[in-house]
């Protein structure tokens, strides 16, 4: 049997029932891995190691009967931009390469609480900037479903993984579509939790009013284990949630009769790809089939949502990346002639030029005299956008559009030209400055390659994201 | 025109968004941090909400108003101290504004506006060095990184050296009094940066501002701004123009020099933090806090004054220090003799306390001391000169004022038949006292308690003695 193409929930069961244990489910995603990674380069680091003791220690939980949790022994992968106390954490950035946290995630100690089996840390976009893991200061990543394409981004190595079965699940983090795009690109399933859902404390922070933890999985229903798994308050995140967490498993219902789903027109407009909008057309058809009220509605701002997004992400992030200096931990530059000379050498060696471009966007705008200019407005257009989302929830329980406009595009087509790069989010990054949750699952093919709708819910929404995912999966 | 800002620690246990200690005076370097105050990636902070409460009851102790919402705000600079390169501190939205304080020039009061009380957290230390080969390099200790810090802006109405002296002194003892900071200058617990601006008579606009900064004591924030306004002064008198910037101050020299000029001024960038949502600040929580305020130096000053009758300058001395205060206090509830305990404390306490350079906490004197030695001198088993004897005595052992009187002898002799063998000894060696006594000369009588004293090593009642000499020359 090849175990690595098992979904969460079949590896649960045949683990539970001792027909596998986790150390053939674990040695067999790792020998893919060494089969088909040095053609998709999914991973920064493998810790076969680290993954097979832990398999063990599952294993001897199971041999005792001990009850374990749906993710115990289940190989899963974490973006490298997610802190793993004692295992290599880079953002994909040489100001990062050798930098090893002394400390857990939370999510990567709620993984650990339940003995799930971390395999690797998966390649991104530097910093998480970008939508086509290029952007990664060691290698690209290819789209498992086309090798000559991207993956998406910037958990493009996250979802890689997942779709080319060499990763049971994986972790991304999304702050203007980074989980969705990808999945969308690959075919897999990427939740963008509402925002302070799941615990930042320990993602390396790209522009954190936006940045989100989110789970790439197979299906559905593994999207809501991985949930089960993350979701909560956590005290040393000041932006976490308090409200309690459902088991997300419950909204695995294909039922969705009489559920509202606004269809935003803005999300069909000119440069959408045939192909694209005919697949999501027709998942859209299918909710109507299964008995959905499906109406059109309108979502204004929409419009300025990008050059917000583009001010308020590279703003944060100009400050959330001042850290990187050479002085503390990470890359340090070895040829300064004084204070101010190794600041500049460090960071001028140290990060890739997407990051730089972010970096001085996000300076310019919090600059004296520019600041009320782009920064506050753009925060203005934030409420706006949110407001949108807000009107259209009186109306709907979801909304529904394209994941991206278009599908994965060839490595190489759209590094010379970052604004088309920029329009690959235009769909996605709505959802990061309104906060609320956005589900992107597999709809369709264009030539082969996979189509994503995107559903858009209510903050703290899943559970009805979920079911209309899973609705829709169980009636593919 | 002077104003201060005053950077105070606050004595909270752990540190402004961690839970690392914030006493980390005796730590190793780099023993008392975590992910969150060495800025590692993806740190996050979490408020202090003990240092938040702290800076609300300085604030309200300053008369300041507490607004309902409060935020932080990163304020960005590169600097090897600032682990993140930007500090947690806040902007537009301070915890307080608008307050005053009242200091005493030539016993008129003077209020000196507060413009805000803010938070923010306080940078590692910088430790400079030189290595064999004589080249300079530096270390970092992150122990003092982000513990809590308080930012005390004043207006600039302060006038003169003395001024901003006086509003210092003043400051710190309602932070000791109020129990959020030690407000101890040498050891960087309470820091002073000024700002100055000068205007000759007559001139309708103010000067540049020019930032004075590394004043390590009071007596350099004085020697500073005399040094900088002279400095000033000269510049316009010899018609040069002032220029905005930021100037350090030297010990050594006793001069201010240029840092910083304003060109090199820094763009802080400030915008709010996204790690942390804005504070809401409730009523009832103000209340609370307002509930827990002691009685402020100014309130126990008027009240001492118009319940025991001290004068300006007595209540003044005696709502010094929190500690002083109560040693009055408790003094004054086992010896309610308001008049002389003041004395005493005031006089002979607070000499004793100078000489030896110590704090009223750290006297051997207890308050049940100098009520028992008030009560020793009242009921005359000691004079009041023996009474400083006894008092140094007790300052220095700790010993009980009875103890001491009674282990050296020093009880007063006021039996009349002891004193009468005495001043008959007195009398018949010294006849020509008695002859110019008579003679109308009436110092001689004085001479003669003199040595009466004298003979019982000053423990004679001089009252008695005084009366049994005139009874014995008048006869």
């Amino acid at each position: 049997m090849e175990l690595y193409k098992l979904t969460v929930h079949e590896a649960h069961e045949l683990l539970t029932k001792k027909q596998i244990t986790s150390v053939e489910l674990t040695r067999s995603v790792l020998e893919r891995i060494a089969q088909v990674d040095p053609t998709i380069r999914a991973y920064i680091t493998v810790t076969p190691d680290l993954a097979l003791e832990q398999a063990q220690r599952v294993d001897e939980k199971l041999a005792k009967g001990e009850r374990v949790s749906p993710l115990a022994g289940i190989p899963i992968a974490v973006k490298d931009n997610i802190c793993t106390k004692g295992v290599r954490t880079t953002c994909a950035s040489r100001i990062l390469e050798n930098f090893v946290p002394p400390y857990d995630a939370t999510v990567a100690r709620q993984l650990r609480a339940l003995d799930a089996v971390i395999v690797g840390k998966t390649n991104l976009d530097e910093f998480a900037m970008g939508s086509s893991t290029e952007n990664s200061a060691f290698f690209p990543t290819r789209n498992p479903r086309d090798v000559e394409r991207v993956p998406g981004g910037s958990s493009g190595g996250s979802a890689a993984a997942v779709a080319a079965d060499i990763a049971i699940a994986a972790l991304g983090s999304d702050t203007g579509g980074s989980v969705r795009l990808p999945a969308s690109f690959c075919g897999v399933v990427g939740l963008k939790p509402t925002y302070g859902r799941v615990s930042r404390y320990g993602l390396v922070a790209f522009a954190s009013s936006l940045d989100q933890i989110g789970p790439l999985t197979k299906d559905i229903a593994d999207c809501a284990l991985v949930m089960n798994g993350i979701a909560g308050y956590d005290r040393m995140d000041s932006t976490s949630l308090p409200e309690p967490v459902p088991d997300y498993t419950k909204a695995l219902v294909p039922d969705v009769r009489g559920l509202r789903v606004g269809v935003p027109r803005e999300y069909f407009v000119a440069g959408i790809e045939p192909g694209v909008e005919k697949a999501v057309r027709g998942a859209i058809d299918r909710l109507v089939a299964l008995g959905a009220q499906v109406g059109e509605t309108s979502m204004p701002h929409t419009k300025y949502a990008l050059a917000a997004y583009y001010i308020i992400a590279p703003a944060e992030a100009s400050t959330n990346l001042a850290r990187y200096d050479g002085i503390k931990y990470g890359f340090s530059t070895r040829d300064a002639t004084d204070m101010l000379d190794g600041y500049f050498k460090t960071r001028q060696q140290g990060f890739g030029p997407e990051v730089k471009r972010r970096i001085m966007l996000g300076t310019y705008a919090l600059s004296a005299g520019y600041y009320d200019a782009y920064y506050l407005k753009a925060e203005k257009v934030r409420t706006l956008i949110k407001h949108d989302f807000d009107e259209a929830f009186q109306k709907f329980d979801v909304l529904v559009a394209p994941t991206a406009p278009t599908v994965a595009f060839k490595i190489g087509e759209r590094m010379a030209n970052p604004m088309a790069m920029y329009l690959t989010d235009i769909f996605t990054l709505t959802a990061n400055p309104a906060g609320v949750p956005a589900l992107a699952l597999p709809c369709g093919q264009v030539e082969g390659l996979p189509v994503g709708l995107q559903i858009f819910g209510k903050p703290l929404g899943e559970e009805t994201l979920l079911r209309v995912g899973y609705a829709l999966e169980q009636a593919h | 025109m002077i104003g201060l800002e005053v950077h105070a620690q606050l004595l909270t246990e752990s540190k402004m968004f961690c839970r690392c200690s914030a006493q980390y005076a005796d730590a190793p370097p780099n023993s008392v941090v975590c992910p969150v105050d060495l800025g590692l990636p993806g740190a996050l902070p979490v408020i202090n909400r003990k240092a938040v409460e702290y800076t609300i009851m300085t604030a309200l102790a300053l008369n300041c108003a507490i607004p309902d919402f409060s935020r932080f705000d990163r304020k960005n600079y590169f600097y090897p101290d600032l682990p993140k390169n930007y500090q947690i501190s806040q902007y537009d939205l301070p915890l307080s504004h608008d307050g005053h304080l009242t200091i005493e020039l030539d016993g008129q009061p003077r209020r000196i506006g507060v413009r805000r009380v803010h938070l923010e957290e306080d940078t590692a230390k910088l430790l400079h060095r030189t290595d064999a080969a004589g080249r300079p390099y530096s270390l970092v200790d992150f122990n003092r990184s982000g513990t809590p810090l308080m930012e005390i802006v004043s207006e600039p109405d302060i006038r003169t050296p003395e001024e901003a002296r006086l509003y210092l002194v003043k400051l710190r003892n309602i932070l000791r009094w109020i129990g959020v900071s030690t407000g101890n200058m040498e050891e960087g617990s309470f820091r002073c940066d000024a700002n100055v601006s000068i205007r000759p008579k007559g001139a309708e606009e103010l000067g540049a501002k020019v930032e004075v900064k590394n004043m390590n004591s009071f007596r350099a924030v004085y020697r500073a701004l005399e040094y900088e306004i002279a400095r000033q002064t000269e510049v316009l008198n010899k018609g040069g123009r002032i220029e905005q910037e930021t100037r350090g101050w030297t010990e050594e020299r006793g001069v201010t020099v240029s840092q910083r000029s304003k060109e090199h001024a820094h763009d802080y960038r400030y915008f709010p933090e996204p790690d942390l949502p804005p504070l809401v600040i409730g009523r009832e929580w103000v209340k609370e806090i307002e509930d827990t305020l002691p009685e402020l130096p100014d309130a126990k000053r008027d009240r001492l004054m118009a319940q025991f009758g001290l004068s300006l300058y007595e209540a003044n001395l005696l709502t010094g220090s929190k500690g002083i205060a109560e040693f009055f206090e408790k003094t004054m509830a086992l010896n309610p003799n308001a008049r002389a305990v003041a004395n005493w404390m005031v006089g002979e306490l607070f000499r004793l306390l100078n000489a030896s350079g110590i704090e009223i906490e750290q006297s051997r004197v207890t308050p049940g001391h100098l009520a028992e030695l008030l009560r020793l001198i009242d009921q005359g088993t000691i004079s009041a000169s023996i009474g400083k004897t006894v008092l140094e005595e007790a300052f220095g052992t700790g010993q009980q004022p009875g103890q001491i009187v009674q282990e050296r002898g020093l009880s007063q002799i006021s039996g009349v038949d002891e004193l009468g063998n005495i001043v008959d000894q007195i009398l018949a060696a010294n006849p020509q006292a008695i002859a110019d006594y008579k003679a109308g000369k009436a110092p001689a009588l004085g001479f003669l308690v003199g040595q009466v004293m004298k003979a019982t090593r000053g423990k004679a009642n001089p009252g008695v003695v005084n009366q049994i000499l005139k009874e014995k020359l008048e006869n």
